[in-house]
């Protein structure tokens, strides 16, 4: 259900902010609804467009962001290919904020899987529109031209025209319908399926790459902005006299009050206004502020994930159930049980977030490192109480999102302090604002417990799962986990059980709660994949049996007869399905390439986990060497099924990313809180991995014919899982509550 | 007023003496290239070259700076022609390249000491570079590569 139409140069300015010339096409796709979609956000319709122009040059929009994915390069490569371009010649463009792309929310992992069949359509129509135009130019049938390097050539006569040379005549043409459109096979793809080297290659090599950080403008103003360190306080005092004495600082402005919920308004705060950054941070340092009370300043995470271990322990609210798991466990000849806990998590992008705005005559633009261009227009524009169509959002690279960068706080805080000052301003996060003042990965509590009859087959499954919930940050009042979070690992368990409970318990939310990288599937699949290897153990199974036992026959997965409604990452059940094949397929797979089963050195061990998330499979091998209470990870394997590639490099690269991205929250992330404040600050207390720490990867990607799916994040829920497995059998330690660094050394 | 070299010409920055590099060259000079990332010496993503020795940008003040050779991600070579350039250009190293200044300065000035480095010095050397997106094992390998390259030119 696509439809490419001719569109006017005038809309493809107002998409891109470029004029184009000759032919423009926009393709148009009926809206879905993602998982974290907000009111407001564009989901009636889409247009994505692509220009051929007399120069010669084909320019292709990227409406989505680039933070490392390769996004910028992988949909352009799509049109690319069917529309037999010379990559030489393509240049992407990234477009601007506007309804009229549908959501641009760059998260969920969704930017090929939704995008790939209409930019293979958009190109096909333009590639059909040109071969029309040269056969009308020679007066010969269309069947006899053929479009090729950028260029169509009449073979019969050994005629050619460039795309340049047709695309003012085939801009009067009207695009094919779409059932006539012949879309390429596979055996023929150009680029599709290639390692095209990434766009911004030349620009990162040479060090002109512009990040958030990056943009200056004339006359602009630095702005450091002390925030609350408890949510729910706001500024009661500020003495500023120091900070006005700093060489350099301007001006100092109070940032507005806040009430929950707190969305994606700015913290209050105190922002510190100057000639450059440095005094900014000098001048902010110099502040005195006192604050008002929070309801949130008693919270403390160690005894918050105390009291939520002791709720998953007992029966909670069931969203899903086969048979009755409770008697199940009475009729069971063993039963085991285990409690797991992962703590608060944050982002730590190497860029932190920043946002630069000029505000003229009751409109705003924005240059900002956003996941989210249109969620900034209708957040900046809500703050300045102007229409959203006054707001401007151009959005730059980013350096790293991992989901922070999808809420727009920080845009409004630049477009608040340009309308205060009349002056462009720029807002840098520091480190510590970006540890601290985060929308953090939920603090998790899961139980498990597993019945097993004599023959040692699992009958009886009992889990629960308590975390503070996103929906709190969008309505204030959530005090359990919601169900697009239940969607992430837990209410989708694909095992084969007589007898299952899958059952959530209360939790309060008292920091801002936002999505980091495969969101909840974090703490699902560590729990998961944790608790099957430890049942294999206790059942003296080898794990991959054990996992492919309860995974079951080959067979299409719904949890929805059993009561969860599972909204399987926005997408189709009948075109996403939950395969088991496809989850054995990277598990076996993995296994066998690693050699998992290979006897190993002492003190080292193989551990595995396998896992679904946005409707891809990935299966993870670790190997590690434990000495003397030292956690040393030597080596890792991991398969990812998502369908059809574009980018194989690309999605390596994301692979091994998405491995060295898990390792990290797995050995050392943690952020805890005490007094309603995070502790942490910095890289020396909220650590990353570094190259010491990084392992040989091997990736591995499953050839497929299936449609795309996910590739950002599925490659990190197994991992934590995967590691302790390995610990576990390398040591006898069983982790149980991350990170690592809490019972070992990394 | 302070003076010193810059990719090889003279500049002058009206910067306080206890200001530190890094926001001189991002601010006042305009050279963006080199990134922000913690301000306290921990990520490497600042590195520069200063008298050909790698070196913090974040937390070098401009008063240890003065009269110096500072060599940025925008002087390492003008036209991407630096080893470390070409082997980050073959391994497609970057992912959101944001940490890749620091990482190729930290590379560069790596290689000027170690010509052939194995894994245990690039690890000795490198690890002050965080990459948050996980581009290490390309990073190492392609160390390697310019390793080689440089034996060649």
């Amino acid at each position: 259900m696509s439809e490419i139409t001719n569109v006017s140069r005038r809309q493809f300015l107002k998409l891109s902010g470029i004029s184009a010339g000759g032919l423009v096409l926009g393709g148009l796709l009926p809206g879905f609804k993602p998982v974290w979609a907000q009111d407001g956000d564009a989901l009636s319709e889409l247009n994505l467009f692509v220009s051929i122009g007399s120069d010669d040059l084909v320019h292709i929009i990227c409406h989505r962001s680039e933070m490392g994915q390769g996004i910028r390069t992988g949909l352009p490569q799509v049109v690319a290919d069917e529309l037999m371009a010379d990559w030489h010649k393509v240049r992407v463009v990234q477009g601007l904020a506007n309804a009229e792309y549908g959501s641009q929310n760059t998260d969920g992992s969704r930017s090929v899987r939704r995008f790939y069949q209409i930019m293979r359509e958009m190109g096909a129509s333009a590639r059909t529109m040109l071969e029309q135009a040269a056969a009308n130019q020679w007066q010969v049938p269309l069947e006899e031209v053929q479009a090729k390097d950028h260029q169509v050539v009449h073979a019969k006569t050994g005629r050619s025209l460039r795309f340049g040379e047709l695309a003012e005549s085939a801009s009067t043409l009207t695009p094919p319908a779409k059932e006539t459109l012949k879309l390429k096979p596979a055996s023929e793809f150009t680029y599709i399926g290639k390692n095209v080297p990434i766009v911004d290659m030349p620009a990162i090599l040479n060090g002109s790459t512009v990040y958030g950080q990056d943009v200056q403008l004339p006359g602009m103003l630095y702005a450091s902005i002390e925030r609350t360190p408890v949510v729910g306080a706001n500024v009661k005092a500020v003495d500023n006299s120091a900070a006005l004495k700093v060489s350099g600082v301007l001006d100092t402005f109070v940032m507005p009050k806040q009430s929950e919920p707190v969305l994606f308004k700015p913290l209050p705060g105190v922002a510190v206004l100057a000639t450059n950054s440095w005094a900014a941070m000098q001048g902010r340092k110099a502040l005195s502020i006192e604050w008002t009370d929070s309801p949130h300043a008693g919270h403390d995470s160690e005894a918050y994930l105390d009291v939520l271990k002791g709720r998953v322990k007992q029966q909670g609210k069931v969203i899903r159930s086969v048979g009755d798991a409770y008697a199940g466990m009475m009729n069971a000849v063993d039963t085991f049980e285990a409690l797991y806990s992962v703590p608060y998590l944050i982002h730590a992008p190497m860029e932190p977030p920043a946002a630069t705005a000029v505000f003229n005559d009751g409109s705003c633009e924005i240059w900002a490192c956003t996941q989210t261009p249109q969620s900034t227009q209708r957040n900046v524009a809500e703050a300045l109480g102007i229409e959203p169509d006054k707001v401007k959002v151009n959005v730059t690279l980013l350096g790293g999102g991992f989901g922070r960068k999808s809420k727009p706080d920080f845009s409004v805080e630049a477009a608040i302090l340009a309308k205060h000052t009349g002056k462009p301003v720029k807002v840098s996060w520091s480190r510590e604002d970006e540890i601290q003042h985060g929308y953090y990965h939920a603090a998790a509590a899961m139980h498990f417990q597993a019945g097993v009859d004599d023959s040692g087959r699992v009958v009886s499954w009992i889990q629960r799962t308590a975390f503070p919930s996103i929906s709190w940050t969008f309505n204030g009042t959530t005090d359990e986990p919601s169900g697009s979070e239940l969607d992430l690992g837990f209410g989708d368990l694909p095992f084969v059980l007589d007898n299952l409970s899958c059952e959530t318990q209360k939790a309060e939310a008292h920091l801002r709660i936002g999505w980091v990288r495969s969101v909840s599937n974090i703490q699902h699949a560590f729990a998961i994949g944790s608790f099957v290897d430890e049942l294999a153990d206790k059942l003296e199974r080898r794990p991959r049996d054990l996992w492919l036992e309860l995974l079951g026959d080959d067979r299409l997965v719904d949890p929805e007869p059993e009561g969860f409604k599972y909204g399987n990452y926005g997408e189709s059940k009948a075109v996403f399905p939950i395969d088991i094949a496809r989850l054995k397929g990277v598990l076996n797979l993995v296994a066998d390439k690693a050699g998992v089963e290979k006897p190993t050195a002492k003190n080292e061990a193989w551990g595995i986990s396998v896992h679904r998330s946005f409707v891809s499979y990935v299966a993870v091998a670790t190997k590690v060497r434990v000495e003397g209470g030292k956690v040393q990870v030597l080596e890792m394997h991991s398969a990812i099924d998502a369908g059809t590639v574009v980018n194989p490099d690309r999605v390596k690269s994301q692979m091994e990313g998405a491995m060295i991205f898990g390792l990290s929250l797995a050995m050392m992330g943690d952020i805890s809180v005490k007094g309603g404040a995070v502790v942490q600050s910095n890289f020396h207390d909220y650590p990353i991995l570094r190259i010491n720490q990084s392992p040989l990867i091997h990736s591995y990607i499953v050839e497929s014919s299936q449609p795309p799916g996910g590739v950002g994040e599925p490659g990190v829920p197994p991992v934590a899982a995967s590691l302790c497995n390995a610990i576990f059998r390398a040591s006898g330690k069983r982790i149980r509550d991350l990170p690592i660094s809490k019972h070992m050394q990394v | 007023m302070m003076k010193f070299t810059l990719n090889g010409k003279p500049v002058s920055v009206e910067a306080e003496a206890d200001m530190p590099l890094l926001w001189a060259l991002r601010d006042m000079l305009g050279m963006t290239g080199t990134k922000y990332g913690c301000g306290m010496a921990l990520c490497g993503a600042c590195t520069v070259h200063l008298d050909g020795q790698a070196v913090r940008a974040c937390t070098l003040p401009m008063s240890m700076v003065e009269g110096k050779q500072v060599t940025t991600i925008e002087g390492l070579a003008s036209d991407a022609s630096h080893p470390v350039q070409q082997a980050w250009q073959s391994h497609n190293v970057p992912q959101c390249g944001y940490c890749q200044s620091g990482q190729m300065m930290s590379a560069a000035a790596l290689l000027a000491k170690h010509p052939n480095p194995d894994d245990k010095t690039i690890d000795e050397q490198m690890q002050g570079n965080i990459c948050r997106c996980g581009t290490y094992p390309r990073i190492k390998a392609a160390i390697k590569t310019a390793a080689k390259l440089g034996a060649k030119s």
